[in-house]
């Protein structure tokens, strides 16, 4: 059983009709990216897996639930699912430590103390244990992101989302957050991610998956896509972006 | 770590030092020029004051001594009824204020007659002037039922709370409000109910944007407790009040005012001291 699977998936705002029947699955331990241009619709595919925008059409199975049934608990389904965001991930007002432990203490009930082992544990094996009781805008913009990493996996969810988690940063900082997401990836985690960084996302992905006009125009390995792209739309893309 | 190391072994340079020593200087010459015009000035007022045609009256009428020593026990006495007074209704102004500016932040056509309510309340609330709210629960409320004996006191109370969780209620919401959407979603996304983002996010956020205007509406809430004298109540402004009209001399209210300004300094102080504390632990950029 696959631990996402998008079935003919619709978003509109207003008149724009932004996701237009989006099939996609992602297996356990798989990585799967997402690529395309800006306004292709990754953000809003994100939020709609994330309950943040319901969909119009379609639906949405996590782990085989169906999680775009209406009486579905969001609460429930959110906190299984980790979240990292291109910025304004951390709360400015909590220590390192309470970001990262807020949801296994407030969501999950996990024991404070517990919690607190465990946070501190990961933040000490990505280099972040010396962050522990500053401030998140004490951070560096690559340590934020790192810390809202270790924040959305502290729990285990079944589902990582990453969603341009580096292009707020500059090429110095993108390099330490994309290791951490290797890290990810090696112990398997499921992680579906967007991202305008290629050769990251060639060296990390088991699948890309290239939107187009609202939907996943072609879906392949890196090697096939980057290699040998079938469609007209995908060659141009790339060519864009690479020849920037 | 490597970049420690290299901290450690840094030394200001001459350059620093002499920038630091001129800094240090310019800083010393703004504290005396300051102080110099503060003298300067309260020397030029004090004149002013004294050398007027009425002085030895006013300073008779309003700066008695023999009448301050009357009245201070008194007003002191009176006092401590607004310091009860204010602390129930501050009590009540947190938790109804509160209440208000999460019922108008409430998305959603559901909780249209909600918003509606609180909406209404705090407009109806923020327009009226306190003095006339205080008449109307005062001299209204026991009316209803003229066999009840609520005491002028806590009819006090409810008149002051009733107009400053309004205040409040606006204060915080602007609060909310400033607290960047996305900190919402984040927090959302962590599983979190509506009530606990509420709580343990943007509430948390919101207070410390809006400290400064809650301080204020704190400082002047301590104020308009002496308003409460209008009801009968005998508080440091009635008190003051009476000693007057036995001896014939407004010192009593020099008296009054003088406490009033005592009680409201610690809270000023505090407040400056709050800001100061949070600057420095959450943001850097100092004093930019
Ligand atoms: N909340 C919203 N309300 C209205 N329109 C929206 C909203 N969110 C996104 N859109 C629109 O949906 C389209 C897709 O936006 P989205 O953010 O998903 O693009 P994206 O692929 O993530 O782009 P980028 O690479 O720049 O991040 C855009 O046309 C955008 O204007
Ligand atoms: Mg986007």
């Amino acid at each position: 059983m696959s631990v996402l699977e998008l079935d003919n998936v619709h978003k509109l705002f207003g008149d724009n009709h932004v996701l237009r029947g989006v099939d996609l699955t992602v297996d356990e331990h798989e990585v799967v990216v997402v690529i395309g241009a800006s306004g292709s619709g990754k953000s809003t595919l994100m939020r709609t897996i994330n309950l943040i925008e319901r969909v119009d059409d379609g639906r949405i199975l996590l782990s085989g639930d169906d999680i775009t049934e209406p009486t579905v608990d969001v609460d429930k389904v959110r906190a299984r699912i980790g979240v990292v965001f291109q910025h304004f991930n951390l709360f400015p007002h909590m220590r390192v430590i309470d970001n990262v432990t807020l949801a296994a203490r407030k969501v999950h009930g996990t024991d404070a103390d517990v919690a607190r082992d465990r946070a501190i544990g990961l933040l000490d094996k990505f280099g972040l244990g010396e962050k522990v009781d500053d401030y998140p805008d004490r951070l560096s913009g690559g340590q934020q992101q790192r810390v809202a990493i270790v924040r959305a996996i502290l729990t285990d969810p079944e589902l990582l989302l990453l969603d341009e988690i580096t292009s707020a940063l500059d090429p110095m900082l993108v390099g330490e957050v994309l290791d951490l997401v290797r890290d990810l990836k090696a112990q398997g985690s499921t992680m579906l991610m967007a991202t305008h960084e290629m050769s990251f996302a060639a060296s990390v992905a088991d699948r890309i998956v290239f939107m187009h006009a609202g939907r996943p125009l072609e879906v392949g390995t890196p090697d096939q896509i980057f290699g040998d792209p079938q469609q007209p739309e995908t060659r141009e893309f790339l060519a864009r972006i690479t020849h920037r | 770590m490597t970049e420690r190391a290299a901290v450690e072994a840094w030394e200001p340079s001459s350059l620093e030092l002499e920038r630091r020593l001129a800094r240090k200087r310019a800083s010393r010459r703004s504290v005396l020029i300051a102080l110099f015009s503060t003298v300067a000035f309260a020397a030029l007022a004090w004149w002013a004051i004294v050398s007027s045609p009425g002085w030895e009256g006013v300073q008779q009428q309003f700066f008695s001594p023999e009448v301050a020593r009357k009245a201070f026990p008194k007003v002191l006495e009176g006092l401590w009824l607004n310091i009860r007074v204010l602390f129930f209704a501050t009590i009540v102004v947190a938790v109804l204020g509160t209440l208000l500016a999460v019922m108008r932040s409430l998305r959603g056509p559901v909780w249209f007659p909600v918003r509606a309510l609180a909406t209404g309340y705090t407009d109806l609330f923020r327009g009226l002037p306190v003095l006339i709210v205080l008449y109307l629960v005062g001299f209204g409320i026991p009316a209803l039922n003229p066999e009840s004996r609520i005491s002028v006191a806590v009819l006090g109370t409810v008149g002051i709370s009733l107009c400053y969780s309004a205040y409040v209620a606006e204060v915080l919401r602007a609060g909310m409000e400033a607290v960047h959407p996305s900190q919402r979603i984040a927090a959302r996304s962590l599983g979190l109910s509506h009530a606990q983002t509420l709580r343990l996010v943007v509430i948390p956020q919101a207070l410390r944007k809006v400290v400064p205007a809650l301080m204020n509406d704190f400082v002047s809430m301590q104020k308009d407790v002496g308003l409460i004298s209008v009801l009968g109540a005998v508080d440091a402004v009635r008190a003051a009040q009476i000693v007057t009209a036995q001896t014939y001399n407004f010192t009593p209210y020099v008296v009054a005012g003088l406490l009033f300004v005592a009680l409201s300094f610690p809270m000023i102080r505090l407040t400056d001291a709050v800001q100061a504390r949070m600057a420095r632990r959450e943001q850097i950029g100092g004093t930019v």
